[in-house]
């Protein structure tokens, strides 16, 4: 049954009248008209439909609307600020990392969740930090290098 | 649309070309004869604002859409690496004669010669007093002109500005700040999802279902056209869990086919063997044995394989005062159109079709079964816009797959070790696409089948399609004859190539890997098959190291070596490299559809298994930097030699021949098991 939820989302406060085990990213692209937030999979496999929860990277595909109230949710509509691009998306469009495009929302939400903590990191440690998202057109390495950038945009510099 | 309905579509105001002859050597052989390439086959209009556009009806998969049936004139699909090659030189030649035109018009307009004008940016001046100018756009005010290919050379590639250089992607922007849209983002007012009941099994259809229980769910509608039944709801995952109430009591009927994964090789032989025709013959096949001094025999192997664009197919159509629409997911909107058509019974010009980013094609999206559901959907509901968005499930179910296939070869070089006597490939599930590489064979026969249906799942064009397998092939058997014959890989190569550009290429490979080769087995993992699609050549060498317990290969580093003639965007064209190299990883190592009769066990990414971050090696890409202006095609050369190479380095690594792609870690552990102990 439609139950209200309140949350922030992008730094606005929303509330949405939905059922609460609804999945977050039909909310997101359905209600609320958000549509950069992707649908790969719908089984979490793919990280195209990436958003941060409280600045954690989570996959709203798999994570029920009930589970953000109350919460901050950033999707890529959210990243830039009067005009200006986040870094990491800045780092991509300089490196061209992405083809199609479809996978890039979910790798740039997941790279911003990573490298908030851990600007410093190394390659092995991107690697890692990425691997639930998947890229099928091959944009792998200009991916890993722009996170690298980004990070050290961040002040990550080693 | 045709040509004349076009020109009366222009607006006035606009200086218009309209091109009919396609400068360069391109061969085009048109799927419609006599409306492609007779027509023109591009359009360059300079609006009264000064404003340059071109419309052609290509689909860009990594950049701007262009495909709109109404706006654009009759087009070829995206595909075939087909784009560069065909548009390139007329637009060249098309900028070439605008130019021409614009400085003439000009000469008049400001009273000087053409030789004292300047043109740049739109604009055109008096080179000594540059006060006095003026711009394209008060240049063509108010004509319309039509002009012919052909009289105006195009400037020297010495000359030119952008041409060879890096580029800031137009659609960067809207790809980083997810503002791109994607068919699935169009929100149009009252729209309602369709989910489409599926049979289990491929080649099944629809008999009865029990709908009451869906029609329960507040909102939704039930559409059935035939065979075809959708469960539509203005919520995109309401829609999914009502047709899952649908499916509990639908039946289906078909016949399915007893095969499965492991049994398909040889059920593909076993159909084919009747139905074998000599393809290619030269030379006397018996004869070139008797000569041979090294034979090899090898049999090759690959499995079905899924596109598995990340954006599944994706439609929305609308019917409205008698025509349909489809926003589409599409590399072929003028194919996508006429079937549409066709399954309506519509005539071609009551279709439209929109595309829209692309999210992944790779050969898939040159068919529009999505975009046809949601046609037939559309047309029971007039005025609602309709999307058909599959799932990942339905994707991997309804592709049509790169073709499994068995390529038997059998081969000698002679006692010299410099001339191949024999080459004879007995062949099913591909054609001989691509199998012919430029090496000098004293006698090559190749057999393929004519067996209609002989696949029992839907196959399609995927990203080089025959290509890949025949160069599996060919590159892993010229690499056993090598080592059985002690000779390195590049040496044999090198006494085999009869073609100058691929012998520098090869050479470019080798000096920038840095590799100095020797008779495999090496230990050292360096693995090297050369490739082509149409006249792009690659030479590819991967190096990787081989988990003997596991049976894992890991790739540590890959190199292509592209001539694809002129580079006219260099960072476009290294993204299409990198991008086919990482794509083949998965193809060589991973990725494989599993099936029981017409049932696909592929669900999702859990079994399917794509290439994550983990899996790319150090990638290098090379280009030979040929001076040649006609530009080949580059979204499929490099795809060609990457399982070959993989499966070469593998041998090198450990003395096993891999000959089955993928290679899981499972054939990978079966062929360690047959390599004799030293």
């Amino acid at each position: 049954m439609n139950a209200t939820t309140s949350f922030t989302l992008n730094g606005k406060p929303v509330t949405v009248a939905s059922p609460r085990d609804r999945m977050l990213v039909w909310v997101l692209r359905d209600e609320l008209g958000l549509t950069g937030t992707k649908v790969g999979c719908e089984a979490g496999l793919c990280g195209a439909c990436t958003v941060l929860v409280d600045f954690e990277a989570v996959l709203s595909c798999s994570t029920p609307l009930g589970d953000v109230a109350g919460k901050s949710v950033l999707t890529i509509e959210g990243l830039a600020h009067d005009g200006k691009l986040n870094p990491v998306q800045e780092a991509f469009q300089d490196h061209h990392a992405f083809q199609c495009g479809y996978c890039t929302s979910g790798m740039i939400m997941a790279a911003w969740a990573f490298l908030k903590k851990k600007p410093k990191a190394t390659r092995t440690e991107i690697v890692e930090a990425m691997e639930g998202n998947i890229c099928r057109c091959g944009a792998h390495v200009r991916i890993l290098d722009a996170v690298e950038t980004a990070g050290k945009a961040m002040g990550g510099a080693r | 649309m045709r040509r004349r309905d076009f020109l009366q579509g222009v607006a006035a105001g606009t200086l218009t070309f309209f091109f009919a002859t396609p400068l360069g050597a391109a061969p085009i052989v048109p799927t419609r004869p006599g409306t492609y390439p007779e027509d023109f086959n591009a359009y360059l209009k300079i609006s009264a604002d000064g404003r340059v556009s071109c419309l052609v009806g290509k689909v860009e998969l990594v950049d701007m859409v262009l495909g709109d049936t109404d706006l654009c004139p009759w087009d070829m699909p995206t595909g075939g690496s087909l784009t560069m090659w065909h548009t390139a030189p007329v637009l060249r030649g098309a900028a070439a004669e605008a130019r021409a035109v614009l400085l003439r018009m000009a000469s008049k307009a400001l009273g000087a010669p053409v030789s004292g004008l300047t043109l740049k940016d739109g604009a055109i001046w008096v080179k000594e007093t540059p006060a006095r100018r003026t711009t394209f756009g008060e240049l063509v005010k108010g004509r319309k002109m039509e002009r012919h290919l052909g009289k105006v050379k195009p400037k020297s590639l010495s000359d030119c500005t952008l041409i060879g250089r890096r580029v800031p992607r137009k659609d960067a922007l809207a790809k980083v700040t997810g503002a791109a849209q994607y068919a699935g983002d169009l929100r149009m007012p009252g729209t309602l999802h369709a989910c489409v009941l599926r049979p289990p099994a491929q080649g099944q259809t629809l008999v009865t279902a029990d709908t009451s229980a869906a029609e329960r769910v507040p909102g939704v509608r039930i559409v059935r056209d035939g065979t075809l039944l959708a469960v539509l709801h203005a919520q995109p995952d309401t829609a999914r869990k009502a047709l899952a109430l649908a499916l509990v009591k639908g039946t289906f009927e078909g016949p399915e086919p007893d095969v499965d994964d492991v049994r398909i090789y040889q059920y593909l032989v076993d159909k084919a063997a009747p139905g074998q025709r000599v393809v290619i013959s030269r030379g006397d096949i018996a004869a070139g044995e008797k000569r041979a001094a090294t034979v090899v025999e090898g049999e090759y192997r690959n499995a079905y394989e899924s596109h598995a664009t990340l954006e599944p197919h994706t439609s929305v159509a609308k019917w409205e005062e008698g025509r349909m629409t489809v926003w589409a997911s599409t590399q072929s909107p003028f194919v996508f159109r006429d079937a549409v058509a066709e399954a309506l019974k519509l005539g071609q010009d009551k279709v439209r079709i929109i595309a829209q980013f692309v999210g992944g094609g790779f050969g898939g999206k040159l068919v529009g079964p999505g975009a046809i559901e949601a046609a037939r959907i559309a047309r029971q509901v007039p005025g609602v816009p309709i999307q058909v968005a599959w799932n990942r499930e339905e994707d991997l179910f309804l592709d049509g797959y790169r073709p499994a296939a068995v390529v038997k070869l059998r081969s000698g070089l002679d006692a010299g070790r410099g001339a191949i006597t024999f080459w004879d490939s007995t062949v099913a599930g591909v054609s001989q696409g691509e199998a012919e590489l430029c090496y000098d064979m004293q006698s090559n026969r190749y057999q393929a089948p004519t067996v209609p249906g002989l696949h029992p799942l839907k196959v399609g064009a995927w990203r080089a399609p025959n290509a890949h397998t025949n160069a599996f092939a060919r590159e892993s058997q010229l690499d056993a004859l090598a080592a059985k014959a002690g000779l390195d890989p590049v040496t044999l190569r090198r006494r085999l190539i009869t073609d100058a550009r691929l012998l520098r290429l090869l050479d470019l490979a080798v000096e920038t890997f840095g590799w100095e080769p020797a008779p495999g087995p090496t230990g050292r993992g360096i693995g090297l098959a050369c490739g082509a699609w149409r006249q792009g050549l690659v030479v590819a060498l991967a190096q990787v190291t081989v988990d003997k317990r596991t049976g894992r290969v890991k790739t540590e580093r890959f190199l292509e070596a592209v001539d694809v003639g002129l580079v006219v965007n260099p960072d476009g064209a290294r993204q299409q490299v990198e991008g086919a190299i990482t794509m083949c990883i998965g193809q060589a190592l991973s990725e494989e559809i599993h099936f029981k009769g017409g049932r696909i066990l592929d669900k999702n990414f859990d079994t399917y298994l794509l290439p994550r971050f983990s899996a790319i090696p150090r990638i290098q890409v090379v280009f030979a930097g040929t001076d040649t202006s006609v530009t080949q095609g580059i979204g499929e050369p490099p795809v060609v030699p990457v399982a070959a190479a993989l499966a070469n380095a593998v041998f090198d690594a450990t003395g096993a021949r891999v000959t089955h792609v993928p290679f899981t870690p499972e054939r990978v552990l079966a062929a360690l098991k047959l390599v004799p102990a030293s």
